[in-house]
């Protein structure tokens, strides 16, 4: 233990030295350090996440604080869960989540397989494409409207230079059915960089060596990159899918002011539906059931997630 | 193309990633570019068709950033003295005189404020934090980790509505120091990870040597693992800083004129008939400079504060 040292100087000096010497007891200073923290997060993520409990079952309005409450047990949940509307924004969900993790897993890792080459300029290049992610997406969420505008956004402008569709014949953000991708397409160019470097990371940490021994017996490049690389790098992919699946879930900055939900409902995630059931629609019980059921069930998954995870950490 | 060979990739693969990657590098950084640009367009060439790339630049943008501005009938317009300052010589050929002040300035200052105060609070709990979680025998060493861990799980708007409630009836609601307590119990959880894996580093054998020379534990931690993980520090306070700096879904929440922040208001900021693009990218142009240049100069640390300290290089 680390006060060995201390104690055993402490029993060899006399009494007023070794309390000068020893000052706090560790224990002590243990406390007196985590404490803070605890106490913070007591304070401002699980007293607030108890009292969301509570508020779960009653049909408090946040905006009539004169009303009466009153305790309506499972109801708000019973009516969520049986929501059409509900269900129809967690598929919304699970088709963004679906999509933007799919394209960032290819494209992160193409571009990490490539950086890894160590090309000469590769680290200016790496620190340019990682630019996206560091930024507020509540800006860039905003200035992204610009660039879908139809007839004077870069973005269509750009579409139609490549593959000649007329840039005023789609609107990314109106009607038709673009809108899903729209969102899909900035999330894949704000969040690509992170995948990347996560796989960068896994693709460094495999030693020569292994290659070397692969190449004395013969194993061709081929079967190389699936037998060696690709299980190797794995379980970082898998945790940078986890940092991502987590992270989308909670999607709410970059959609609210790209697409506020519409058009309609085609880009409703489930955070943003509950930022409008909480705090426009003011249905406090309500929508603290919303948020819980919103909590387990990325709670869940994730749990379930990181026992995989394990298992192929395991391997 | 080789995956690997022994000892290095061919020249020709390499080649071949560079392009690539230069490429897609390229693609990437165009709507940044895009931002950057558009910020010094006048407004008629900010939407113009075809999208132009070469324009005559102008600071209308930025004047309208910080100003606001009225429309005055032609005869009182004609009226007016010829203008003083190149910014109201700006103004004018968009037929408008300046009305006064936007509140562009007052937000970008609480985000210096809220950003900073809260790293500078989170960066201080979490080093205690971190300290007595990797040198001593907290009970429950674990599960308090896993603990704060998973309070960043919480989507934000799952605790919003109790903060809101609660910040209402404490009077915080609006206020810096709100936003401040806010951002810092989000913050501390990775502040708390990651420093504890810098301070993992730190061989135990220093402070041992300097508690034997008579240091208490506390100098011992000030002037011994202190500087040694100055690094570390730093670099979890850029990664603090920047989260506080983007953060948007708290802000709209829980703030609306006192404690507003950049990100809810760039968005707000209209023009005729819409929004003012050239003052909108001004302001971006503004507001995520800071963040790029932090990012350039901190690349080498970068993939430990995203990750949560999980990806170690």
């Amino acid at each position: 233990m680390t006060d060995t040292p201390i104690l055993r100087v402490a029993r060899a000096t006399p009494p007023p030295l070794a309390r000068r010497l020893r000052g706090l007891s560790d224990r002590a200073i243990a406390w007196l350090f985590v404490a803070p923290t605890i106490f913070l997060l007591l304070a401002i993520n699980i007293f607030p996440l108890i009292w969301t409990v509570r508020l779960s079952f009653t049909n408090y309005a946040a905006n009539r604080p004169g009303r009466e409450v009153e305790w309506v047990g499972l109801r708000n949940y019973e009516r969520i869960l049986t929501s059409e509307a509900i269900w129809s924004n967690m598929q919304t969900t699970a088709h963004f989540l679906f999509w933007t993790i799919t394209l960032q897993v290819i494209l992160g890792f193409a571009l990490a397989w490539l950086i890894n080459r160590k090309f000469k300029g590769n680290d200016l290049l790496t620190t340019l494409i990682v630019l996206p992610m560091m930024l507020s997406p509540a800006v860039v969420g905003n200035f992204w409207t610009f660039l879908y505008q139809p007839q004077i956004g870069l973005f269509n402008y750009m579409v139609e230079l490549l593959t000649g569709t007329p840039a005023s014949s789609f609107s990314m953000l109106g009607p038709g059915g673009l809108a899903k991708w729209s969102i899909i397409i900035v999330d894949t160019w704000m969040w690509t960089p992170f995948v990347m470097l996560i796989c960068l990371a896994g693709l460094r940490s495999i030693p020569d060596y292994i290659y070397e021994a692969a190449e004395v017996d013969r194993a061709s490049k081929w079967r190389q990159f699936w037998t060696l690389t690709v299980p190797m790098v794995l379980p970082f992919l898998m945790l940078a899918v986890l940092f991502r699946g987590i992270e989308n879930f909670k999607m709410f900055d970059m959609v609210v002011l790209l697409t506020g939900g519409g058009p309609g409902n085609e880009t409703l995630l489930a955070s943003i539906d509950l930022k409008r059931e909480a705090f426009e629609k003011w249905r406090t019980g309500y929508s603290s059931a919303y948020a819980i059921i919103l909590f387990v069930t990325v709670f869940g998954l994730a749990s379930i997630y990181v026992k995989a995870l394990n298992k192929v950490k395991e391997r | 193309m080789s995956a690997h060979s022994v000892t290095e990739p061919t020249r020709l693969s390499k080649s071949i990633a560079a392009v690539l990657v230069a490429v897609y590098a390229l693609i990437t950084l165009l709507p940044l570019l895009w931002i950057i640009s558009t910020g010094f367009k006048s407004g008629p060439d900010s939407i113009s068709y075809p999208p132009k790339v070469v324009f005559a630049p102008s600071l209308e943008g930025y004047v309208n950033l910080f100003t606001t501005r009225t429309r005055i009938g032609a005869e009182q317009f004609a009226a007016l003295p010829p203008p003083e300052t190149w910014y109201d010589r700006i103004v004018r050929q968009s037929g408008t005189v300046i009305a006064g002040q936007s509140r562009f300035g007052e937000r970008f200052l609480n985000s210096v404020i809220i950003g900073f105060g809260s790293t500078f609070l989170s960066i201080f709990l979490g080093t205690l934090a971190a300290y007595a979680f990797s040198r001593f025998r907290v009970p429950l060493k674990d599960d308090l980790l896993f603990f704060i861990l998973s309070t960043r799980m919480m989507p934000p708007i799952a605790v919003a509505i109790p903060i809101y409630l609660m910040y209402r009836e404490l009077g915080l609601s609006d206020t810096h120091l709100g936003m401040i307590l806010l951002y810092t119990a989000v913050n501390i959880s990775l502040a708390v990870w990651l420093l504890k894996g810098f301070i993992d580093e730190i061989p135990r054998e220093y402070e041992e040597a300097a508690l034997i020379d008579g240091y208490t534990r506390f100098q011992a931690f000030r002037k011994v693992v202190l500087p040694q993980a100055a690094t570390g520090i730093a670099s979890t306070a850029i990664f603090c800083l920047i989260f506080a700096w983007n953060e948007y879904a708290f802000a709209v929440l829980l703030t609306s004129g006192n404690a507003q922040t950049a990100p809810p208001f760039i968005p707000t900021i209209i023009g005729v008939g819409g929004q003012d693009w050239p003052a909108v990218a001004a302001g971006a142009t503004l507001f995520l400079l800071p963040v790029m240049i932090f990012t350039i100069l901190l690349r080498k640390h970068l993939l430990r504060g995203i990750t949560f300290g999980a990806v170690r290089k």
